[in-house]
């Protein structure tokens, strides 16, 4: 058989085994071999051995980024002192799907890795994650499905891409199912750029499909709103994707991809308790949030500022969803809709927290 | 959601702890907070000083509203 090749595969704490939330501190480790996902890839690509894995907390990573891949460089660096027949040939993250924390943390362990150690590296995620705009250009990332249940066909995909790259062969996003990197690749084509365009030209004017050779990046930028000119008189409103509902969660917003947003009174509230309120999120340790959940939506303070004429007052209702995997169609949905009811209550700023 | 509500002329500060989401989401005016389980929290000082934390961080999304940008800034 010929010689397997050496792979580190980079997964969180949940992936890794490690725990859930409780874990999400965790600082990188360096275990023997293939582990939970990795296991399946050797199984569905025997070619690959995976030699170490690195696992780590989402928050340590996101949260202190550069000194965590720092210490992910220093635990990978004596695999690299090894003779030229052991050293890894290439590092596997993900799939980090639609989570954005997991997401960042796999790009920037791609990035760090392959500027250090000059191998190439893989990673997967869903194209909406946030991650994607940030590393699309320096990381090669796979396309990954939207959430675990996509597990083995983006460990494929992830993992036909590797093997291709580790050949030498040439990449193409679409045929190759990663997400375009914005670069420029030269070969002779049977037509001139002229006949091309004139083509695809006769093809819009018929109505038909046809696909451009050059996609314009698309922008969705908002113009900064003028600032609030008077904070003393202006009517403030709360919003936030962190999760903040009514003890018991009346609305059953999802703890993940949430389908809805709540609209919750503030009617006579001062601050929020433990008793009266909670998180539905189920994307951080609900912990300290659930203890006090002004940590997240800071009313109690809010209604401070209130009082002593900081602010002029404050809209009547809070709103809420919860962030976790949300799509992007469906938090656009939810601004547009608290967007309208806020211009008619004459609000004039807004907090928006998120965790 | 706060582009959303930015764009029906709304300014929106997005206080947040992963700041690189907020900036390729798209949000204009972002105040980075303390940590991921507790933005405006901090669970390690006693209540009196934790409120006081919270209250100086939402004064500073304040003044971010107040403040006049021409493109995304983080406070």
């Amino acid at each position: 058989m010929a010689a397997r090749y050496r792979v580190i595969y980079c997964l969180n704490q949940f992936f890794g085994g490690l725990g859930g939330e409780d874990k999400a501190y965790q600082p990188p480790q360096l275990i023997d071999g293939a582990l939970g996902p990795s296991i399946l890839l050797e199984r569905l690509f025997p070619d690959i051995e995976v030699v170490a894995s690195v696992v780590s907390g989402d928050n340590y990573l996101v949260e202190k980024t550069e000194a965590a891949t720092g210490e992910i460089i220093a635990l990978l660096a004596p695999l690299f002192e090894a003779g030229d027949d052991k050293k890894p040939q290439l590092l596997l993250a993900g799939p980090a799907f639609n989570a954005g924390r997991y997401g960042m943390a796999c790009g920037a362990i791609c990035k760090a890795v392959q500027e250090h150690f000059a191998i190439p590296t893989v990673t997967s995620m869903y194209l909406e994650n946030p991650a994607v705009e940030e590393y699309r250009k320096d990381v090669l990332i796979a396309r990954a499905g939207e959430d675990v249940m996509a597990m083995e066909e983006s460990l494929k995909n992830m993992a036909g891409l590797a093997c291709k790259l580790l050949q030498g062969k040439e990449l193409l996003p679409d045929r190759d199912g990663y997400i375009p990197q914005g670069r420029r690749k030269n070969y002779f084509a049977d037509k001139t750029g002229a006949a091309r365009a004139v083509d695809m030209l006769l093809h819009k004017l018929a109505g038909e499909p046809f696909s451009t050779e050059y996609t314009m990046p698309v922008f969705d930028r908002v113009q900064p709103a003028p600032p609030v000119s008077d904070m003393s008189s202006a009517r403030l409103a709360l919003v936030t994707s962190g999760g903040i509902v009514p003890r018991g969660n009346p609305d059953r917003i999802e703890a993940a991809s949430a389908s809805r947003f709540g609209t919750y009174s503030l009617h006579g509230l001062s601050a929020f308790t433990g008793e009266t309120h909670q998180t539905a999120h189920g994307g951080y340790d609900p912990t300290f949030a659930n203890e006090d959940p002004n940590r997240i939506l800071p009313l109690d303070v809010v209604r401070e500022l209130e009082t002593e004429g900081a602010i002029g007052s404050l809209h009547d209702s809070y709103y809420a969803t919860v962030g976790n995997g949300t799509s992007v169609a469906n938090a656009e949905k939810y601004g547009s809709e608290i967007a309208k009811i806020l211009l008619a209550d004459g609000v004039q700023a807004v907090i928006l927290t998120s965790t | 959601m706060s582009k959303q509500i930015e764009r029906a002329g709304i300014p929106v500060v997005h206080a947040c702890s992963i700041v690189p989401i907020s900036k390729t989401v798209g949000a204009n005016r972002i105040v980075p907070t303390i940590a991921i389980p507790h933005p405006f929290g901090a669970p390690d000082k006693g209540p009196e000083e934790e409120k006081k934390v919270r209250k100086e961080l939402v004064q500073k999304a304040l003044r971010a509203l107040a403040t006049p940008i021409s493109q995304q800034t983080v406070f």
